[in-house]
């Protein structure tokens, strides 16, 4: 799991390409808390070719990253 | 030894660590800023030629049938960690309204925001910076006004000169007309890469550079020719600054997606997803008045990135596009065409195709 939560842009989307770099996984599940991180992580993910899911949690995001 | 404009101070927190968000990223969205202004009075004046009744670049007022005064004023947070460039970037940017109305800037107050820790010889740096932009655009910093803030501020209110008949509002432009662009496109993205430490030195020089560039050259080329509309392509980026000009010009504005100058770099980046948050907010302001085709995401995404002291976008008669477009790329080399206007059909203001 990576928690972009308190970062600005482009920080999340730089914690979940390390993340990506760095394991290589399957499925991610990424916390964000606002819109331009779940944006902007999604368009990075889905690059990568990641499916992407995204549903609020609370006042927050969790993305689910899969490859199908 | 380094040259005085490359110092970055030793054990100084980087400037643009202090901003919260960089260059013109930092601007109100368009439709907040709508809602923000609802209400207040708006006084008429018979000299006041252009005003805040209207989504414009600066206010012009005139003060004889040969001369008419412009106004305006920009700031923003660090956009560069060398304080002389982050200045100068700051003035260009602030500059650039006045030649975007048409007119020659002449005289400019200084603007700033300084945390109280912050190093003397950097802000030495931001302000030098400034002065020697607005000393190549032929003006003159004659005062400011500075407060303390944590988070740095710097920018410049601009006072002007036009001929009150050649004043170039972003309201004027003509079916038929002609749009032409000066700057390229990316400046956003390419900044916010920069944050992410992702930029390499040589594309960060190159982008330093375009922001540093005065529109001036620019104004010089236009003023020559039938212009019938101009506007700065800043905060609100491609899109939201032509949904401005066709909406007040009760008109629709063509793109053509092929003759739109990208910087390569920020086309790669939008891809990563390392877009400003400005993008988002220009893009759910100006989205459902634009009809963005079958354009890929990534140069949608462009097109709504906010762009920091960006270039002049002209609506020239049709039949003196070829001429103006030559004089321009000998003085700007990356002038380009980007599109058309036509008679406003309805529908969306702004249509995006190959």
């Amino acid at each position: 799991m990576v928690d972009t939560r308190g970062y600005s842009c482009p920080t999340p989307v730089i914690m979940v390409q390390q993340e990506l770099k760095k394991t290589a996984p399957s499925t991610l599940d990424v916390l964000a808390d606002n819109r331009a991180a779940v944006e902007n992580v999604t368009r990075f993910a889905r690059n990568q070719g990641y499916a992407v899911s995204v549903t609020p949690d609370g006042a927050d995001f969790r993305l689910k990253l899969s490859k199908p | 030894m380094k040259q005085r404009n490359e110092i970055i101070l030793e054990n100084e927190v980087k400037l643009t660590k202090l901003a919260k968000c960089s260059g013109c990223g930092a601007k109100v969205g368009a439709g907040v800023l709508a809602q923000l202004l609802e209400g207040l009075p708006v006084h008429r004046d018979e000299n006041l030629l252009v005003g805040f009744d209207r989504s414009d670049d600066a206010s012009v007022y005139k003060i004889s049938p040969e001369m008419a005064l412009v106004q305006t004023v920009d700031f923003f947070p660090p956009i560069a960690d060398e304080p002389y460039i982050y200045g100068a970037i700051a003035a260009a940017n602030a500059l650039s309204d006045v030649y975007a109305m048409g007119g020659e800037p002449k005289l400019a107050l200084n603007v700033m925001a300084v945390p109280e820790d912050m190093p003397r010889e950097t802000v030495h740096e931001i302000l030098r910076g400034g002065y020697e932009k607005v000393y190549e655009a032929g003006a003159m910093i004659t005062g400011g006004h500075s407060i303390l803030d944590p988070e740095p501020k710097y920018g410049l209110a601009v006072t002007g000169f036009v001929h009150p008949d050649k004043v170039l509002t972003n309201s004027g432009a003509l079916p038929g007309d002609v749009l032409l662009l000066t700057k390229p496109i990316g400046i956003g993205v390419l900044v916010a890469a920069m944050k992410g430490g992702l930029l390499e030195d040589a594309v960060r020089d190159r982008a330093y550079s375009t922001m540093m560039t005065l529109n001036k050259a620019a104004r010089n080329c236009m003023v020559k020719y039938r212009v019938h509309a101009c506007t700065d392509v800043t905060g609100f980026g491609v899109l939201g600054h032509l949904l401005e000009m066709a909406q007040g010009s009760g008109v629709e504005i063509h793109l053509s997606l092929s003759g739109i100058r990208f910087i390569p770099e920020a086309v790669e980046f939008a891809r990563m997803g390392l877009l400003p948050e400005g993008m988002y907010r220009n893009r759910a302001f100006a989205e459902e008045s634009v009809d963005l085709g079958e354009t890929p995401l990534e140069y949608q995404d462009l097109l709504f990135d906010p762009q920091t002291s960006g270039g002049l976008c002209i609506s020239v008669d049709a039949e003196d596009a070829d001429a103006l477009l030559g004089e321009l790329q000998n003085a700007v080399p990356a002038a380009q065409r980007i599109g058309l206007v036509c008679a406003y059909q309805g529908g969306k203001r702004v249509l995006l195709a190959d």
